[in-house]
């Protein structure tokens, strides 16, 4: 147990701070992917073939590819990608990118290919009637979309998106490769200096279990918000 | 785009395909027989054994695979009764570790599988099965596991696709499959675009043949 201690003789602290970087890098990878969800979902839905083809070659393509090679690529290839962009504007110096950020970004482009198909599934499933009374009512597009689609949708979506949630917050632990100090990393380095691996690989799995048992719960609690009325 | 080293990759990557590929299918055949031990666990009216199949389950569907991969490896090696048991044969080796951890990982999430679709059954067929006299071993065999075997497919077809991905992980443990070999070329080339798109490639490819096996299952044993 003293090498749970906080302070200084134990790992206490630290894998405290290492559990809120997980949450901080789920979080924030959740929500670029909602933002590509954003974007892709309405060309997944759109008529135009070509459209169509671009988000589904998005969404196939990352649902295809294992999460440590997209990681990869970003981890090698994103500070690249950056120095280009920047060259073109007249910026020729060594920029290297925050592993939190190259991290969230991998792992939102992946989350965001989930999510895509959770929020299409949803979107198709409302009944068709919805889409031709407020369209009958004369409603303006955004209310349209934001007062009779969005909340039917999000409680279709819920589930499914809880599922993207639990995903997305396993992924993060493929960061550690990169070296952003989350539970993985931070049992890593323990694990090295204590030379007890068993132990904190062991505490690192309690902690997945602890984070993914309490986002059940709080969406538990969610869903019953949102089915209220039906 | 450097066309030269895309060529000059595929033949390695392709030889370390050969590794995913074992790793997958030795740990998909173990896997289904754990997942079938477990979900037949998970319908057992002792709630002993019940809960321990709820609680494996629980555990490696709630833990990264990544997690799971580390306590096998790193982890177990620490403990000096299996350091001098016959496991160890096993154990000191990564491509053992991996295959251990996949296997329970996908045992895990097939149980689950198989548990939905043993629940589904309606419960008229079992009825018929024993109100025609048949044994209920028999029923168990002939008709309660061709059934769910069948509503499974689908979800099962998903799962394949889960784990080829998460073969990946067995690169952490110092293992060359496909995942691991793109890495090692792109860490000495630093050329990630191009090995992402061979790598990239060869993972799709593998998918869609998955895909397309699974959607011909399913014609086949369709009713």
């Amino acid at each position: 147990m003293e090498l749970l201690a906080f302070g200084k003789t134990g790992w206490g602290d630290e894998l405290f701070i290492a559990t809120l970087m997980t949450l901080a890098v789920s979080i924030t990878a959740m929500l670029i992917g909602f933002l590509f969800a954003l974007i892709f979902t309405p060309l997944k839905l759109s008529k135009n073939k070509f459209l169509n083809l671009i988000a589904n070659c998005y969404t196939t393509v990352i649902r295809g590819v294992p999460e440590l090679l997209v990681i990869y690529l970003f981890f090698f290839g994103g500070s690249g990608a950056v120095m280009f962009v920047a060259s073109i504007f007249g910026y020729n110096d060594y920029i290297e990118i925050n592993a939190f950020i190259t991290g969230s970004c991998a792992i939102g482009i992946i989350s965001g290919a989930y999510s895509t198909e959770v929020f299409r599934g949803a979107i198709q499933s409302i009944d068709k009637g919805q889409f031709e009374a407020s369209k009958v009512l004369g409603l303006k597009k955004p209310i349209h979309f934001f007062k009779v689609i969005m909340p039917q949708m999000l409680r279709l979506a819920l589930p499914n998106l809880s599922n993207v949630w639990q995903i997305t917050l396993k992924d993060t632990s493929l960061i550690s490769v990169t070296g952003l100090v989350e539970i993985m990393r931070q049992s890593y380095i323990a694990a090295g200096s204590t030379r007890d691996p068993l132990f904190f690989y062991s505490f690192a799995a309690v902690l997945y279990l602890l984070l993914t048992f309490l986002s059940m719960k709080l969406i538990n609690r969610l869903e019953i918000k949102y089915s209220k009325g039906y | 785009m450097d066309f030269d080293l895309m060529i000059s990759s595929f033949p390695k990557l392709l030889n370390a395909t050969l590794i995913t590929l074992k790793l997958l299918s030795v740990s998909l055949v173990v896997g289904l027989n754990l997942g079938i031990l477990f979900s037949i666990m998970r319908i057992n009216k002792n709630p002993i054994i019940n809960k321990f199949a709820y609680g494996y389950s629980y555990f490696f569907r709630g833990t990264p695979l990544l997690v799971q991969i580390f306590i096998i490896y790193f982890g177990l090696g620490q403990l000096e009764f299996i350091r001098s048991s016959f496991l160890w044969i096993f154990l000191k080796e990564p491509y053992w570790c991996a295959i251990i951890a996949f296997s329970l990982n996908t045992g895990a999430y097939t149980s689950e599988i198989l548990r939905s679709a043993f629940e589904t059954i309606k419960p008229g067929l079992i009825e018929a099965g024993k109100s025609l006299g048949i044994q209920s071993k028999i029923i168990f065999f002939k008709i309660q596991i061709p059934i769910a075997i069948r509503q499974s497919l689908p979800a099962y077809g998903n799962e394949i696709i889960l784990m080829l991905k998460g073969t990946s992980l067995a690169s952490t443990v110092t293992l060359m499959d496909l995942t691991g070999v793109a890495k090692y070329i792109i860490s000495t080339t630093f050329k990630p675009i191009e090995v992402f798109i061979v790598a990239g490639g060869i993972y799709l490819f593998l998918t869609f043949l998955i895909h397309n096996l699974i959607k011909l299952l399913e014609k086949k044993y369709s009713f």
